[in-house]
């Protein structure tokens, strides 16, 4: 039971800070959900505006290591080329090698049609990923800037809001595509 | 005690008087809310460049600094200084204005949005030459 240097890498990338990722939206969302007037008292509001700015700081953070992680250490063990042009070295393989990557492994069609893998679910979630810590950053510095006047702005509140699950969605793209495409071409 | 005059938030939710805040002005609010757009929109743009333009991608690719991320490097690292830095110059000019905050988030949703469009593979790759 051991993991190499690049699964702890890419268990680091994804699933640990993606789990955080999600654990801190999923608390940001329903704190800033039920923000509204006459629903929390005064000294209710000093807590939950201090627990919405850990929440959505963490989530900022997060999402800033996750992509750094991700297009830094990992994406560079995936993508880069060992196989000959022709993929030789992939064929007949059911999982990349020293001497067929992720990319090349997906690209050679050696264990199905997988070409669609790397064309259409990497080049996707390689791109759309960084839109997650860009929104997650304004949201949070909003949700810092106006702290307790969000109750009374329900446009506003709305707006982060949106902001909020727009960053979601563009993580949970990028992570389901990644577990997708790890299972088939995983990174070892 | 009635402090937040200006956008009336203690009339809205009255259990912020107590809270005694200070008014703010919403420059600030939409310089956040654009300059995510701005962020996003150029990281469409980019993508989108570096497979129409071999001279884009390459330049693109520098930013690397060889460590093996290829134009992603640059597209998502310029993407970013442009977004903090649209924020940071967006932020100061506004400091104490007020801006229409709804008009900045169409704006920001409409540049992300397009941004986003520019990510995507069938979009982008359709520039390939």
């Amino acid at each position: 039971m051991e993991l190499t240097n690049r699964e702890t890498w890419a268990v680091i990338h994804g699933l640990v800070l993606g789990t955080i990722y999600l654990l801190s939206f999923g608390g940001a969302l329903a704190g800033l959900w039920s923000l509204r007037p006459g629903l929390i008292t005064t000294a209710g509001i000093k807590e939950r505006m201090t627990r919405l700015y850990v929440g959505f700081g963490v989530m900022a953070v997060t999402a800033w290591l996750t992509v750094v992680t991700g297009t830094w250490i990992v994406y560079p063990w995936y993508r880069v080329k060992l196989a000959d042009p022709d993929f030789a070295q992939c064929a007949g393989l059911e999982k990349p090698t020293a001497a067929c990557s992720p990319r090349d492994f997906l690209l050679s069609n050696a264990s199905g049609d997988t070409k669609e893998w790397h064309h259409w679910g990497m080049e996707w979630k390689e791109h759309v990923a960084w839109a997650a810590p860009i929104l997650a950053t304004s949201a949070f510095l909003l949700v810092l800037y106006y702290g307790p006047r969000l109750i009374s702005r329900n446009w506003l509140r709305m707006a982060v809001i949106v902001m909020l699950v727009a960053s979601f969605l563009g993580a949970a793209v990028a992570g389901a595509l990644g577990a997708f495409i790890n299972k088939i071409a995983p990174i070892s | 005690m009635t402090t937040t005059t200006g956008h009336h938030d203690d009339e809205v939710a009255p259990e912020l008087a107590a809270l005694d805040l200070p008014d703010k002005p919403d420059g600030p609010g939409a310089a956040m809310m654009i300059s995510a757009g701005i962020g996003i929109f150029m990281l469409g743009l980019f993508t989108v460049l570096a497979e129409a333009s071999t001279g884009v991608k390459d330049w693109l690719q520098k930013w690397e600094w060889g460590v093996g991320v290829g134009p992603l490097a640059g597209k998502t690292t310029v993407a970013t200084l442009i977004y903090f830095l649209s924020l940071a110059v967006l932020w100061a000019v506004w400091r104490n204005k007020e801006i229409n905050v709804k008009t900045a988030f169409y704006i920001g949703f409409g540049l992300g949005v397009l941004g986003a469009i520019g990510t995507y593979p069938a979009f982008f790759q359709a520039f390939a030459p």
